[in-house]
């Protein structure tokens, strides 16, 4: 393979990854927006999805795309017990406070995770077929194309929600003035439910596609989280746009850091390209200029 | 805003002094009756798991009262404290062990690396308003157990680091982590780096810091150059860390891992800060002990330990966001007025 074939394949492969980031750092934009509160726990929901499905697949032989459901539904409902548990009770809390308790709460929802499901590596079967594609010299799996899908998708239904629903247009009244939300009488408690109950579906859905690709493990969670996190820190936290963007782009970084200079460092990468973020841009690629020294 | 607003007699300013002098001699006294009561301990422990134990107190509490520098004082947060840790550690370790170099000059080594890694970062990071630092932070601590964990040569990797010398003192060597000896070295640290951030907090600089912590824009009015101030207060902190890692690497079996330096430790010492109560002399000591305690005691109970690790953690920040000190003394306050209460009722009847 030539230099520039290794470089489309790695581009090729990173993206299929940066579509998990960009799903996760979505997930993480929108608690951000509707709480302020950076949301360690995200990881956890890419982990419940996946394992999830895994599970009542072999548990009880349900096909795939019911079982996918229940992995979005159990998610989901995860999502909205830390909100009523874990969130609501501490509004106002300093930043520090919050960053502990969803921290907390992370590793409370690994701990459980790996006393029901146990140590092992689950499988979810691919979701049609493994046979690769050619795409101009570079091969990629028919999972690669689903992960890419889904997240196409997701961004596409958050945009329409965001556009055209009461209920979106709600969240985004309150992630500009929570106050003046208030007013209008947009019930923020409520919102905040909701951003959290779809920050857990889309989390789900992303670690539903991306078990295929790498397995999945009670404790697979906190470094997919972590790297959502820089995803959203790339493309601007709080943006939506943005956190697409820095997801695919930090997973292309990475299959390129990977391939090209070391993959023993891969995991570092992510957060290299944070801090390298934080140096430069602070508010993000997509950030606009404010976000910096304010 | 009330238009007329009482300008302080100089009377106020004269009882502040005077309140501060006696929070000083207060301060003093606490200190030794600390020293005291450590000196004490090992006559009365005698088991070597629970010496062990007070060790691992000890380095936590000098993290901590770093980590509270930092947060309590310049009111930023570290999310990575356990990386500052990990170099003061493997710096120490590798230099010691692989190089042959006194443990002393590794413990400055070690002191240069971390404190220029934590200026690396603080410097950029802590111009800009919010919290930057603790992002970048977040990053540092990963890329350095990452690093620990490829350089497989230099500090081998998962495997670990096995064979540092131990820790001399005035020629003699200080056996190991069971020893009392070690006990008493670790804790002079402790006692020492105490005292230290007491006073440093009570100079003009940690003044310079508690002004910046209350009101940034005031800070500055008054010609504070809050960053360059965040800056020192990070580096500080930071060499706090890397003593405490020099003390770690010298201890237990002389045996280094990077499991203890990762992300969960940065989180467990940010828990011990505020758990103890941030911007106070003795919350983090506190913090350390009940924390270091909650751990050793879930340690049996393999797969359960985290799930009610991760419970208390949510549940004690929910309750007592304010720290534990503060919500004893709210505790105390409350019993006391019900008592005063009771009193005035017994009178009634």
């Amino acid at each position: 393979m030539t230099l520039a074939e290794q470089i489309w394949q790695f581009f090729l492969s990173g993206l299929t990854t940066g579509g998990t980031y960009a799903l996760i750092a979505l997930g993480f934009s929108l608690v951000y927006n509707a709480t302020g509160v950076i949301n360690f726990a995200q990881g956890e929901f890419v982990m419940l999805g996946g394992m999830i499905t895994a599970a009542s697949m072999t548990a009880w032989g349900l096909p795939l795309w019911s079982a996918a459901l229940i992995g979005i539904a159990g998610t989901t409902l995860v999502g909205i017990a830390l909100d009523r548990a874990a969130i609501r009770p501490a509004r106002g809390a300093s930043i520090v406070v919050l960053i502990i308790i969803t921290v907390g709460a992370s590793i409370f929802i690994r701990g459980v995770a790996g006393i029901i499901w146990g140590p092992d590596e689950r499988v979810v079967p691919a979701f049609s077929g493994e046979a690769p594609i050619g795409i101009f010299g570079a091969n990629i799996t028919p999972q690669s194309l689903w992960v890419l899908g889904a997240t196409l998708v997701t961004a596409i239904a958050m945009w329409l929600t965001f556009e055209y629903t009461v209920i979106g247009k709600a969240m985004r009244a309150c992630a500009i003035n929570p106050q003046a939300a208030r007013l209008c009488g947009i019930e923020l408690s409520r919102m905040i439910s909701w951003s959290l109950a779809l920050a857990a579906a889309i989390g789900a859905i992303a670690g539903i596609v991306l078990a295929p690709i790498t397995m999945t493990q009670y404790n697979v969670g906190t470094m997919l989280g972590l790297k959502g996190f820089c995803a959203a820190m790339l493309g601007g936290l709080g943006n939506g746009l943005g956190a697409i963007a820095g997801g695919l782009l930090l997973g292309v970084l990475e299959a390129l850091g990977a391939g090209l200079i070391s993959s023993q460092y891969k995991d570092a990468i992510a957060f290299v390209v944070l801090i390298a973020v934080l140096l430069v841009r602070p508010s993000g690629i997509l950030g606009g200029r404010r976000g910096g020294e304010e | 805003m009330a238009a007329v607003r009482e300008v302080p007699p100089d009377n106020d300013v004269h009882d502040e002094v005077l309140a501060a002098t006696q929070r000083r001699r207060a301060q003093k006294v606490q200190i030794a009756a600390f020293f005291l009561f450590v000196a004490l301990v090992p006559l009365a422990v005698h088991n070597r798991y629970y010496l062990h134990i007070l060790i691992v107190v000890g380095l936590n509490l000098i993290l901590a009262t770093g980590l509270n520098l930092l947060m309590g004082y310049a009111g930023q947060v570290s999310l990575g404290h356990a990386a500052f840790y990990g170099i003061g550690a493997y710096v120490s370790g590798i230099l010691t062990a692989t190089y042959g170099c006194n443990p002393w000059a590794a413990l400055l080594a070690a002191l240069a690396v971390t404190s220029l890694v934590a200026w690396l970062v603080g410097k950029p990071t802590l111009r800009l308003r919010g919290h930057y630092l603790a992002m970048a932070t977040l990053g540092v601590g990963i890329i350095v157990v990452v690093v620990i964990r490829q350089t497989t040569g230099l500090t081998g990797g998962a495997a670990g680091l096995t064979e540092i010398p131990s820790m001399t003192l005035f020629g003699r060597e200080l056996q190991s982590n069971m020893d009392m000896h070690y006990f008493y070295f670790v804790w002079a640290w402790v006692c020492l780096l105490t005292v230290l951030f007491a006073n440093l907090v009570e100079s003009r600089p940690g003044r310079a810091l508690r002004a910046l912590h209350d009101s940034e824009l005031a800070a500055q009015t008054l010609g504070v150059d809050t960053a360059a101030f965040k800056v020192r207060a990070l580096v500080i902190s930071a060499a706090y860390a890397s003593i405490a890692g020099t003390l770690y690497a010298h201890s237990s079996m002389r045996f280094l891992s990077p499991t203890p330096f990762g992300f969960h430790t940065s989180i467990a010492l940010l828990v011990m800060v505020v758990l103890g109560g941030q911007g106070t002399l003795w919350g983090p000591a506190l913090g350390a002990v009940t924390i270091t305690a909650i751990q050793e005691a879930l340690r049996p109970y393999a797969d359960y330990d985290i799930v009610v690790y991760g419970l208390l953690l949510v549940v004690m920040m929910i309750v007592m966001p304010g720290g534990l000190s503060r919500a004893l003394g709210a505790l105390y306050g409350r019993l006391r007025e019900r008592v005063a209460r009771h009193r005035a009722g017994d009178v009634a009847r």
